[in-house]
């Protein structure tokens, strides 16, 4: 075996983590930018000014707000969910979720200018419009996708704070990383690092060829 | 019989009025050329004929319906939209195999998924493109890319097709390739056909009638002979003989 269980355990647990946040980020993040890409409102500059703030919201912030309305006497204590992986996925739908809508507006709009007079022309209907869109930017919101995929698994301050980098609960490979150091075990934090490098790279590919493959099954 | 008219139509652009039409009435089955300076406002009137862009007051009677432009919406000009056929100066192709590009309207129509492939296979021969079904169509060379828009909007046999400025960018070559389209198509279907062009030789070679704008009016309108030969207005005669207008 590569890896002991203990550390199979980590890993599995870290993936986990972060393949729910991103499908749960993707279903919040996607329509909502599409929406910010497509139409037009009173206050919309506002909303977009904000999203773009929190696509760089600093983890440990965002740790401790959940960490707040997740504590005991917080809004949500009642849930009983600090300390929990279901804590640790919250924070980072909280991260990842700006980044998806953030990342899906700016390809929306772009494909927007180009494509909504030519699907319009040819007799979309509206819904079939916004459909029509969202697939020409889909390449863009692959790369939101990749690129929210890797600020959630690599990220520590906020799974740290409302996980608590508890052994076989909620340790994942970034906080484990952090214990190892700081007990000087070098060697093993620098294999999970290259194990939280390989992810990242498996998924980034798996992106790469899903589109790829989205294409070739296009053609005739 | 005419297949379309418009009315009372004024088209504002930030305050400013760049397209005001009394009366326009076109014929079921002609080919009409819009020929006029850059600005004049022919490739307003075409995008407002189809409901690409909303006027600030005017009617329309198209296919047997009155619609009035100002207040239609998207879902509500959609039936109107189906029967017309659109072609850009510079058309955007969509990140898919140029037989995805053509069969894109039928989709949208929510025809049989097996009679679009004879359909779109039909449109491909007609612009000469056939080969090239399986070819992404972000590939294609500016004057290939303008034949499959063509291909686009002819798969679904609108009754009444757009062209703006179509072969403004296109060799020689391509240019016969489509104007021999554009009078097969005329020919077969009796498409009424509405070109926006700067070649006044492909408007004489082409269209039955002519109108001509200026400074946003329609200035004179008439069978392409009698405009051509006998210009009354001095802007007209000063653009045929291409001097410069303002």
């Amino acid at each position: 075996m590569l890896f002991p269980p203990d550390v199979w355990e980590i890993i599995w647990l870290s993936l986990k983590v972060t393949t729910t946040a991103i499908a749960i980020g993707m279903l919040i993040g996607i329509p909502f930018g599409a929406f910010l890409g497509l139409y037009s409102f009173p206050g919309k500059r506002l909303i977009v000014v904000l999203v773009y703030t929190c696509m760089g919201l600093p983890p440990v912030l965002v740790g401790v707000i959940v960490y707040l309305l997740l504590s005991r006497y917080g809004p949500l204590g009642s849930l009983s969910l600090l300390f929990t992986p279901q804590a640790m996925v919250i924070a980072q739908v909280a991260l990842v979720t700006p980044i998806l809508a953030g990342l899906t507006m700016s390809a929306v709009q772009e494909k927007e200018r180009a494509y909504r007079e030519t699907a319009k022309s040819l007799g979309a209907s509206p819904i079939q419009l916004i459909a029509t869109i969202v697939r020409e930017a889909r390449t863009g919101i692959w790369s939101g996708a990749a690129a929210a995929y890797g600020r959630a698994i690599s990220e520590v301050g906020a799974v740290m704070l409302v996980g608590g980098n508890i052994e076989h609960h909620t340790r994942v490979m970034t906080t484990a990383i952090i214990l190892e150091t700081r007990m000087g075990n070098f060697p093993a934090a620098l294999q999970l690092g290259l194990v939280l490098l390989a992810v990242s790279f498996l998924f980034n590919s798996f992106l790469m060829v899903g589109a790829l493959n989205q294409w070739k099954a296009k053609r005739r | 019989m005419n297949i379309l008219e418009l009315r009372d139509l004024v088209v504002r652009h930030e305050g400013k009025t760049i397209l005001r039409v009394d009366s326009v009435r076109f014929e079921q089955g002609k080919i009409y050329g819009i020929i006029g300076p850059s600005g004049a406002g022919k490739s307003t009137l075409l995008r407002v004929i189809n409901l690409l862009e909303r006027p600030a007051q005017g009617s329309m009677h198209v296919f047997g319906t009155d619609v009035d432009l100002a207040a239609l919406t998207h879902a509500k000009g959609l039936p109107i939209q189906r029967q017309m056929g659109f072609v850009a100066q510079k058309p955007a192709m969509f990140h898919a195999s140029v037989f995805d590009n053509v069969a894109m309207g039928l989709r949208y129509r929510g025809e049989d998924r097996a009679a679009i492939r004879p359909r779109v296979l039909a449109a491909l021969k007609l612009v000469d493109l056939e080969h090239a079904a399986g070819q992404r169509a972000d590939t294609l060379s500016g004057g290939e890319a303008q034949r499959i828009a063509l291909a686009r909007a002819l798969v679904y046999e609108p009754p009444l097709l757009l062209l703006d400025e179509p072969t403004a960018s296109l060799d020689p070559h391509n240019i016969a390739i489509f104007e021999r389209v554009i009078q097969t198509i005329h020919q077969t279907r009796r498409t009424t056909i509405l070109i926006v062009t700067h070649n006044l030789a492909q408007a004489r070679r082409l269209t039955h009638a002519c109108l001509f704008i200026h400074q946003g009016r329609i200035v004179e309108c008439g069978e392409t002979a009698a405009v051509f030969s006998g210009a009354a207005c001095r802007e007209l005669q000063d653009f045929i003989s291409g001097r410069m207008i303002c």
